[in-house]
């Protein structure tokens, strides 16, 4: 029998009952002679580590129209730029966020290839173009299987993506799997609606018929399987189970990150890195504004924006979170500098911007620029393996990590790209 | 909505679909001369004959690579696994306890049998043509299709159109046909309705119908072209022009919004061809302009994939393009090879390439020469996909079992490498085979056909994770994480199956007058097909004693850490 899958030792009781299950003659009876609560009373650990939070914004926002305005230029849309807390102008319907600009960074000279949606969704969250015979692990994966990896005391997934799929964990794994919640923090089919004790036995009867399964060899499918039931039976049972509870928030912390869907979303990122995940993932969809591009930015997407990612620097810094915690908001690309017809913006990956923040970056400063109308690079142009390869160093993440696929071969991580010049002091 | 499941009467209206069928093909009675053989006859004949000559074809294929790579392939599955592996690839659920029985008290060729009765039998008919239907419909509309506010798509509309096209085992090519040439309303019950229309409904009025364009190439021919729309690809030999070609084929299609009477709420959409001026403005020489990255605009006509070209005259009456092109389509052997690619894959596991629908010369199949005469072969049995069906579940690969041993534990496709096929690829279960399999051991609602389809409909969506993107790109939760098994644990449907109400499946299993451990042994063959071991015996006995003795309670567990199981929701 391997009970090596069976829940993490993490208290008196489940301890003791391990301890009890792993004597081969006595499992069974250990099991059912268990009466004290599974429930065990973790004691309250607080994270020392780092975290990240990216804001992806989905469908790939104009960044000419946020962060690197053209005023006066054909390209330029009607968008005036404003001063900022940091040496950096931004558009002036980011007034919130413009007061946070000391603690962020825009790096305007992204230039990538990918200018399909599922395509540059994948690129910038792995560092790798698609390939059809290897599937890379994203963000969220290297993140958390990087700072997870002396760190026992977190009973929830490490990789959380709220109101977004996120990309997936590739050859790492589904146990790198992101967790998916919707902004409210409700999770669903949580509550079992039995008792501990009977729960445990069930467990524990599954886990007999699971291992059976697994010793017939027949293939990995059956192994991931009891890795996400175990990480599944540790969630259901854990005490850190509340950091999803944002409703509990006072009224003050909702008004400052916005009553919207994405400022909720915000609220639980912070809540959940105060908890020690390591990496958690919110979405902002929305940006894929092919028709009437500038009246839906105003009047939707950046309000929205502005209040949430405003309110989360705010909170961040307040907190003492900012220097451990890396925020990154970046889409799948930018937007054409060309209006089209519809007065919208099309796909452009040549020449965009994402802004990087906290976990000791060099804040306050634009790196990079674009040409008098934005349509090209005219520093050096930075890539989706480099902004991964910064966000890692951020992290304290070695940049000598190589994975092996599943077929044996040596990844690098990000890609083995290049650190971007300028953004640490 | 319309109804379905079991027990509906669909194929009673042969004579309409008949009839359906020759108005819309036309083209296809009088050119293609379509032997429109009863396929069920067909079948049965080839079935009795000792050997299938494409089943060797497929046999011996395989064997010589296995040579080839020094790789000895599994023995036969168990048959009682077998007979669940086949269930579920057929028609989509497990097998009943009574179904094993009978499926191993078959003296004759017991394997060929059940693949017979699968395919043929009137019992499983309404089964397998909605199982079909579901995966078709997947394919072509997604599995978010219809859900949008501002979709046309009728989801009632496109299962129905694929059920009675599965029902009637309605040659591919035909299929193809119509899903591509098809004209009317997408909603059942409106007037002019023609449920072939949803394939294409959503997807010909944004950008000038480059949806229609990638989504007709990549699912009917495995040809990618979606990058190539804005720049010619650097892996690939599609060139801009080409793409831009194939898409002036689409200009005459127009899909119109059709709104709930005094609102401005879509109830349904029309297709329609209507008379294509060219972006130039004349029609005799209907031409379209695109964009080149470096900003210079260039000219197409409708040109197919292999170079033929078709008359540029955008009057619908002189030139039906979309029918022009589902002619040419028919003609070219990318046709067959991607769908005996995509059963292939739907049946092994993998496809002979990866991905399944990326046939291009850039990306070699691990069996090529077995792909195209596969695709020659059911070229010449007039597209009968109840005969590929055969043919394959029939063969060797899908007979071995996925027990992983030192011989052939190389054959790893999951590592990146070619598969083999030398054992059997273990998988999970679709969303859809789950439900359905839950359903006949005990998770079946109460309350009309109706609600129960929409019951099914609510829980399939809540995997759904649509991108809201144009392109109408989506992704499943169902992957195996945590939600999923969330779900399992607690969700509704799982409760369902767990709970012994008194008339319920498990409360069934109870009632039978046997002892304790044959109850047991009852649950282990209905959900995994087979007896328990001595460890599950023993664990049952103490569940019933942490029980104290209340056999319902105990086998309440037992059943729910079964359905729990990696070994029930694979697919081995």
């Amino acid at each position: 029998m391997h009970w090596s899958l069976m829940p993490t030792p993490r208290g008196m009781s489940r301890r003791h009952f391990m301890q009890h299950a792993m004597g081969a003659a006595s499992m069974a009876s250990a099991a059912f002679a268990m009466g004290n609560s599974v429930r065990v009373h973790a004691q309250e650990l607080k994270r020392q580590g780092k975290a990240a939070i990216l804001l992806w914004m989905s469908g790939g926002p104009a960044t000419i129209d946020l962060w690197d305005l053209k005023p006066g230029a054909p390209t330029g849309g009607p968008f005036r730029p404003i001063n900022t807390s940091g040496d950096v102008q931004i558009c002036e319907h980011l007034p919130t966020i413009a007061k946070q600009m000391h603690n962020l960074t825009v790096v305007r000279s992204m230039s990538t290839r990918e200018a399909d949606h599922a395509r540059g969704r994948y690129y910038m969250h792995t560092g790798y173009v698609p390939n059809p015979n290897i599937e890379h692990p994203s963000y969220g994966a290297v993140i958390s299987h990087e700072l997870m990896r002396d760190e026992f005391s977190l009973e929830i997934p490490p990789f959380i993506s709220i109101g977004g799929a996120s990309e997936g964990p590739g050859f790492l794994g589904m146990s790198w799997a992101p967790f998916n919640v919707s902004s409210d923090g409700q999770i669903r089919n949580l509550e079992m609606g039995l008792s501990d004790q009977r729960l445990m036995q069930r467990m524990f009867t599954l886990q007999v018929i699971e291992n059976g399964f697994v010793a017939q060899n027949r293939g990995s499918a059956a192994v991931d399987h009891q890795k996400v039931l175990k990480k599944t039976f540790d969630l259901i049972t854990s005490q850190q189970m509340k950091a999803f509870d944002v409703k509990s928030e006072p009224d003050s912390a909702k008004a400052l990150y916005g009553d919207t869907g994405f400022g909720r979303g915000c609220l639980l990122a912070r809540r959940l890195v105060e908890a020690g995940v390591p990496f958690v993932e919110v979405e902002l969809g929305g940006w894929d504004n092919h028709q009437n591009i500038h009246t839906t930015l105003q009047n939707q997407k950046l309000p929205e924006l502005d209040q949430a990612m405003g309110g989360l620097m705010i909170d961040l810094e307040q907190r003492g979170l900012l220097e451990k915690t890396v925020v990154i908001w970046m889409g799948e690309f930018g937007r054409t500098p060309t209006i089209n017809g519809n007065a919208g913006r099309d796909h452009w990956a040549k020449s965009w911007s994402v802004v990087l923040g906290g976990g000791g970056i060099r804040t306050g400063i634009a790196i990079g620029e674009t040409d008098d109308e934005g349509r090209a690079v005219v520093s050096t142009p930075y890539t989706a393996e480099d902004l991964m390869t910064s966000v890692c160093k951020a992290l304290g993440i070695s940049l000598e990590t190589t994975f092996q696929s599943k077929n044996g071969r040596p990844m690098k991580i990000a890609g083995g790209g290049k650190l971007i010049e300028g953004i640490f002091a | 909505m319309e109804s379905w499941g079991v027990g509906e009467t669909w194929g009673v209206d042969h004579q309409r679909l008949a009839r359906g069928a020759i108005r819309n093909l036309s083209y296809f009675a009088l050119a293609c001369l379509v032997v429109l053989t009863p396929p069920l006859v067909a079948a049965d004949r080839r079935a009795t004959q000792n050997t299938i000559p494409q089943v060797e074809l497929i046999n011996n294929a395989l064997q010589s690579q296995w040579d080839a790579y020094g790789l000895t392939p599994a023995p036969d599955e168990e048959d009682q696994k077998w007979c669940r592996r086949v269930f579920l690839d057929l028609i989509g659920r497990i097998p009943s306890r009574g179904e094993t029985q009978e499926f191993v008290a078959d003296k004759g060729d017991r394997r060929r049998n059940l693949v017979v009765r699968l395919l043929n039998d009137d019992e499983y008919a309404a089964e397998f043509a909605n199982h079909w239907a579901t995966i078709w419909s997947n394919l072509l509309i997604g599995r978010s299709g219809g859900n949008d506010r501002n979709s046309m798509v009728s989801r009632a509309g496109m299962n129905k159109y694929l059920r009675d096209s599965f029902a009637t085992n309605k040659p591919y090519n035909q299929m193809v046909f119509e899903l591509l040439t098809a004209s009317g309303t997408t909603e059942p019950g409106t007037d002019d309705f023609n449920g072939a229309t949803n394939f294409l409904i959503d997807k010909v009025n944004m950008e000038n119908g480059t949806l229609a364009t990638s989504s007709t190439s990549r699912i009917f021919l495995g040809l990618q072209v979606q990058c190539t729309q804005c720049h010619n690809h650097p892996f690939n030999e599609w060139k801009q022009q080409k793409f831009w070609e194939f898409n002036a084929f689409f200009r005459q299609t127009r899909a119109l919004r059709r709104f709930v009477p005094g609102t401005r709420e879509i109830a349904y959409g029309q297709l329609i061809d209507q008379d294509f001026a060219g972006d130039g403005g004349q029609p005799q020489e209907a031409e379209i302009y695109y964009e080149e990255r470096n900003g210079l605009t260039r000219i197409a006509y409708p040109v197919f994939v292999d170079g033929t070209e078709i008359g540029r005259n955008g009057y619908v009456g002189e030139v039906n393009r979309r029918r022009e092109l589902a002619k040419l389509l028919l003609t070219s052997e990318y046709l067959d090879r991607m769908i005996v690619n995509r059963m292939w894959a739907h049946f092994l596991g993998y496809g002979f390439t990866r991905p399944l629908d990326d046939l291009g010369p850039h990306n070699t199949p691990s069996h090529p020469e077995l792909l195209n005469s596969l695709g020659s072969e059911l070229r010449n049995s007039s597209y009968d996909l109840r005969m590929l069906m055969m043919w394959i579940t029939l063969s060797k690969p899908y007979q071995l079992s996925s027990r992983i041993n030192s011989k052939n534990e190389s054959d790893d496709p999951s590592l990146g490498e070619a598969p083999q096929f030398s054992h059997f690829y273990i998988r999970q279960m679709s969303a859809e085979q789950l439900y359905q399999s839950l359903v006949l051991v005990g998770g079946e609602m109460d309350g009309s056909l109706e609600q129960q389809q929409q019951e099914r409909d609510r829980w399939l969506s809540q995997f759904v994770v649509a991108f809201g993107t144009d392109e109408g790109d989506e992704a499943t939760t169902f992957n195996g994480s945590i939600p999923q098994a969330l779900m399992m644990f607690n969700g509704e449907l799982a409760r369902r199956a767990t709970r012994s109400s008194g008339n319920g499946w498990l409360g069934q299993v109870l009632a039978n007058p046997t002892s304790f451990s044959e109850k047991v042994n009852l649950l282990f063959q209905a959900g995994l097909s087979r007896s328990p071991t001595r460890d599950e015996l023993g664990i049952a006995s103490n569940l019933l004693r942490a029980r104290d003795g209340k056999v319902i309670e105990a086998l309440e567990d037992l059943w729910w850490a079964v359905l729990n199981s990696n070994e029930f929701i694979l697919v081995q």
